[in-house]
């Protein structure tokens, strides 16, 4: 999956951003893979609209510091000043948020990821209608292939958050428990 | 396995959680139905997640604004200029000053001095340890390691930097000789367990020239494995592992005490039980090798929990020295062994407080001091520096806090990365 993503960023711009290029001329580059409007086309790969500012900054951020490693998120982050990363954030904050999964949904399966979440509180950090808010993401119309991908990281401890709730949360989950609240959290209208 | 409606599982928890109020522990867990354990193991069906037993604290949770307002807090991901620090709320008792000792430092929380007096400040969200170099008058703040994975805890010993990772620790010999030119620290253990949550750990060095760590529980409330919810010690090279407490939830803070010279550690208790319960530990090691401190069974010395308690007293486990306020988030702890302050302060402990999340009214985000009596019990407990509150809300957490030779009290603060001195006496020149 992450030589795909990267092959992804090859095909959107044919060079890989300098340390020294601007913010603005590597968003073209950002959103080739993110998708246009910040809605994610492309398997394994959040989208990114509405996210809020301070999360999207604290990711960012991580990425620069390599204190998260993916590859072409390092290489893109790469040298920008803590004022590119607000920058960056605030774009994407203000970004429509990615409209739900189309088909129609598994009214049991809905359900049960309903249940789930509020069984272990997302509802309370990422708040009711899951959108989010401050340093906790927004989850509602997220890709569920990246729900899934980003639980199962947390579970096994490598996806490293900025603080480490997320891997108190999933300790009593099960992989089956994952799947559901993907599917929830994907088709939330 | 029994099912139990929703319904009649919301009724259940609503008589738990009074028992539980209002009666002593003991009760609740007679009276309680004897099949909640059992059923807990239960795995849910492929059809539909499990019954949760009576009394689960996943029954009954409240959608509202105000539930929503417990989210855990992260402190902002670049650290406040000096300008913006909270100086002017910060508050002391009569006689005492609070300066800026440095700004700029990324998440700073350990806090340790070398012979030659740099200061050394560890972090646990980014990946460095700084050192503050005061060179009369002007402090250069330097970085001695990068590309670290939460390096909360750090101890020097005879002019070594020892450095607690999540899994792993190193080490760099005659740090304060190399601050210029720091080479990688050199790896002396690596099998500890990788698990990120309450994997950040405290290193302290015993009287007994040992590496005292804690391997916190890898969740909020958890049967832990055999390798996690203990202390346990090293010799200097790395070798000779051994177990010196178990039934440790986590642990932020451990200090020997200067007289009887036993480990005392603040130890944090589990989140959603309530608004008021379990509050954080004080605890001392007399027994080691023995004691074992009682999670996941009983929180606080004396209420078992209510999924992994069934079976237990909470007498079976060593009692806390002193209760230190619900979700409060007790993290670092000194012995004051300084003559600056007032006599009173000698060889009692200072806590930071870190701050609750999990209560819907803050407590915590202070130092205070605790007093303890000649055989080391609990005498009392009064704050020191108060403020990091204002209207609910944090404007700096403390992490943790150190004597420096002169009697002064250096507190970490890693909400805005920054590092406070706390003076007593007639005010000097001050510096920012």
């Amino acid at each position: 999956m992450r030589s795909l993503a990267i092959g992804a960023i090859l095909a959107g711009s044919a060079v890989l951003p300098l340390p020294a290029q601007p913010l603005d001329e590597r968003l073209p580059t950002c959103f080739a893979c993110h998708g246009e409007n910040g809605t994610s086309q492309l398997p394994d790969t959040p989208s990114l609209g509405a996210q809020p500012a301070f999360y999207a900054t604290v990711q960012l951020l991580m990425f620069r510091d390599r204190l998260r490693v993916s590859e072409p998120m390092n290489e893109m982050t790469k040298g920008l000043s803590d004022t590119d990363l607000q920058k960056g954030a605030d774009i994407i904050s203000k970004l429509p948020p990615p409209q739900p999964v189309a088909d129609a949904p598994d009214a049991g399966r809905m359900e049960r990821g309903r249940a789930l979440a509020e069984q272990n509180r997302c509802n309370f950090c990422h708040q009711s209608n899951y959108a989010g808010h401050e340093n906790v993401p927004r989850l509602a119309g997220q890709r569920e292939d990246y729900l899934l991908k980003a639980l199962r990281g947390y579970k096994d401890n490598s996806r490293y958050a900025y603080d480490a709730q997320m891997s108190d949360v999933v300790y009593p989950l099960k992989d089956g428990d994952f799947a559901d609240i993907a599917y929830f959290l994907a088709r939330l209208k | 396995m029994i099912h139990v409606s929703r319904r009649s599982a919301l009724v259940l928890a609503g008589t738990l959680g009074s028992l539980l109020a209002a009666a002593p522990p003991a009760a609740a867990q007679q009276q309680a139905p004897p099949a909640a354990a059992e059923q807990q193991t239960a795995p849910p069906t492929a059809q539909q997640p499990a019954p949760l037993p009576p009394g689960s604290p996943l029954i009954g949770r409240p959608d509202t604004a105000a539930a929503q307002k417990l989210a855990p807090i992260a402190p902002p991901p670049i650290p406040a200029a000096a300008d913006k620090l909270p100086l002017d709320k910060l508050k002391a008792p009569k006689g005492f000053t609070i300066d800026v000792y440095a700004s700029g430092i990324d998440n700073a929380r350990t806090l340790r001095l070398g012979d030659k007096g740099t200061v050394f400040v560890s972090s646990r969200l980014k990946d460095k340890i700084h050192a503050i170099v005061d060179k009369g008058g002007t402090r250069e703040v330097k970085v001695v390691a990068s590309g670290l994975h939460r390096p909360n805890g750090i101890v020097l010993h005879k002019g070594t930097l020892y450095i607690a990772e999540l899994s792993q620790i190193s080490k760099i010999d005659n740090v304060e000789d190399k601050l210029d030119n720091p080479p990688k620290p050199t790896v002396i253990f690596i099998d500890l367990p990788k698990d990120e949550a309450h994997g950040w750990k405290f290193l302290t060095v015993g009287p007994d020239e040992k590496l005292y760590f804690q391997v916190g529980a890898p969740c909020n409330i958890c049967m832990p494995s055999e390798r996690h919810a203990k202390i346990y010690r090293l010799n200097l090279d790395g070798s000779g592992l051994e177990v010196v407490a178990s039934g440790i939830r986590q642990i932020v803070g451990m200090d020997w005490h200067p007289v009887l010279k036993q480990l005392y550690f603040t130890e944090n208790q589990r989140d959603w039980l309530s608004e008021d319960i379990p509050e954080d530990k004080l605890n001392r090691v007399t027994q080691p090798g023995k004691d074992n401190f009682g999670f996941p069974y009983c929180h606080q010395g004396n209420i078992p929990d209510q999924e992994f308690g069934w079976g237990h007293s909470c007498n079976e486990f060593t009692k806390p020295v002193a209760l230190l306020g619900p979700h409060a988030a007790a993290l670092g702890m000194r012995f004051y062994t300084g003559s600056m302050f007032p006599a009173a302060y000698r060889n009692q402990i200072i806590i930071a407080r870190h701050g609750s999340w999990n209560r819907s009214t803050k407590v915590g985000g202070d130092v205070v001091l605790v007093k303890l009596k000649p055989d080391g019990t609990f005498r009392s407990m009064e704050p020191l520096v108060t403020g990091f509150v204002q209207n609910n809300n944090y404007v700096g957490r403390p992490a943790d806090v150190m004597v420096m030779k002169d009697g002064s009290l250096l507190v970490s603060d890693d909400y805005n990365g920054a590092v406070y001195r706390v003076s007593y006496g007639p005010q000097r020149t001050v510096r920012r």
